[in-house]
């Protein structure tokens, strides 16, 4: 039916991709010896154990590329369509593309300006 | 649907199996309700906007499904769903930035402790 | 009793006959249908229950995921694609980016509800609500038809850039300000 079409491979690749790592887990989890110690517990086997909270406050630097990231992948979004029809569209859907492409050049030239993309 | 009532039991079957238009508006019934009642139960800032994405999707759910099973003749419904995509990916851009400032200056990402506007 | 056997004979009855008249295709369609919603579902009630927020974070990606294999399913794969890369992707970056921002005491117990009286009032309203929809969509009698229409990426190129060209440069606008508010915003509280 429907879905034997396209993606049906896709999905019985799906499955198959499932079913092997786990029949490889299964044994492994039935004939493991189990002796849980404090010391295997923490994140790192050896080295120096950890001191305070393991969750520690990250600096706003990474979030302002996530943002930045965001943007531009919705802009791929808007992009791959007009890609795939460049050929029939034309010279107005380019120009349009450039006017989008242009508009949000404005926000990264701002982002630049502002310092988010320096990492300090 | 028919009177709900003189269904058999191979009626009710039968259409479970067909999947069609309306099996996904439940999904995405089910998916809104998901998020309201996170929406009204969570306190942080974060996990409330994680809600929001979930309604969201569920409103995203319902524009390419009604695309997909009724007859029309373009992709209305799925420019509809991009759109929206793009707008509720800003959206949680400037939420997560208003929490981050939010959390700067108070100290806290709990919404209730916010009552006043007073900056 | 008589009842009970009528339903189980109903039963193994429409199963041979769907067994008979070949329809497997129906059958599994209907359990990927099936597998894609409970994926979903079950993954965005861990969102709402969990009692650890990056647990919730990483449910939610899931959730999302189990949204876009729908939208596949739907034979819309650009739209799945779509989710994938912007909320699979972008949209759980930052929610985890956020997460790591905003320091808690306690992860264990970083996702507070509010009082049970509270929940019990959100239970009840969202219930309301999906019974509400629920009712009214299996009442609706919809025309279905899935019309050919042919390829996605092309169809929607052609709209977006001839018909919608203005909701697409409001968009691009829409998502400068998004960007330049997230960076004053975020930038402000960087400086004080």
């Amino acid at each position: 039916m429907k879905i034997m079409g396209d993606f049906g491979g896709l999905g019985i690749f799906f499955v198959v991709t499932l079913i092997f790592p786990i029949t490889a887990l299964i044994p492994a989890f039935l004939l493991q010896p189990r002796h849980p110690t404090k010391q295997k517990g923490i994140p790192y086997e050896c080295g120096v154990d950890t001191i305070g909270k393991t969750y520690v406050q990250y600096r706003i630097g990474y979030f302002l590329y996530a943002l930045i990231f965001l943007v531009f992948d919705i802009e791929t979004v808007f992009l791959y369509p007009w890609a795939v029809r460049f050929g029939a569209l034309g010279l107005f859907a380019l120009l349009e593309m450039f006017l989008f492409l242009g508009i949000l050049g404005l926000g990264l030239w701002y982002a630049w300006k502002k310092g988010a993309l320096s990492w300090k | 649907m028919m009177d709900i009532f003189s269904l058999s039991a191979v009626d009710i079957l039968n259409w479970s199996v067909h999947i069609g238009l309306t099996h996904f508006l439940l999904l995405a019934a089910l998916l809104f309700s998901i998020g309201l009642y996170g929406l009204l139960t969570r306190r942080g800032i974060i996990p409330t906007l994680m809600c929001v994405e979930l309604m969201l999707n569920a409103a995203n759910i319902n524009l390419v499904a009604f695309n997909h099973y009724r007859p029309v003749t373009d992709f209305s419904g799925q420019l509809m769903a991009v759109f929206s995509i793009a707008v509720a990916a800003s959206e949680v851009a400037i939420g997560i930035a208003l929490a981050f400032r939010i959390y700067r200056e108070r100290g806290s990402v709990n919404i209730d402790e916010l009552n006043h506007m007073k900056g | 009793m008589n009842e009970l056997l009528k339903l189980v004979h109903g039963v193994v009855n429409w199963g041979m006959d769907t067994a008979e008249s070949m329809n497997a295709g129906v059958l599994i369609d209907a359990s990927v249908f099936y597998a894609l919603m409970w994926v979903s579902v079950l993954a965005a009630l861990g969102v709402v229950l969990c009692r650890n927020v990056v647990h919730s974070a990483l449910l939610l990606t899931a959730s999302f995921i189990g949204v876009g294999c729908l939208y596949i399913y739907m034979d819309s794969p650009f739209i799945g694609a779509v989710q994938f890369l912007v909320y699979g992707g972008a949209v759980a970056i930052l929610i985890v980016m956020a997460l790591m921002l905003t320091r808690r005491d306690d992860m264990a117990h970083s996702n507070l509800s509010r009082s049970l009286f509270c929940q019990a009032g959100a239970a009840v309203i969202s219930g309301a609500f999906f019974l509400c929809i629920s009712v009214a969509s299996l009442m609706t009698q919809f025309r279905e038809m899935s019309a050919e229409l042919g390829d996605s990426v092309t169809g929607l190129a052609d709209m977006m850039l001839t018909k919608y060209i203005l909701p697409f440069e409001v968009a691009a606008v829409l998502l400068l300000i998004a960007m330049i508010g997230a960076l004053v915003i975020a930038k402000g509280a960087h400086e004080s």
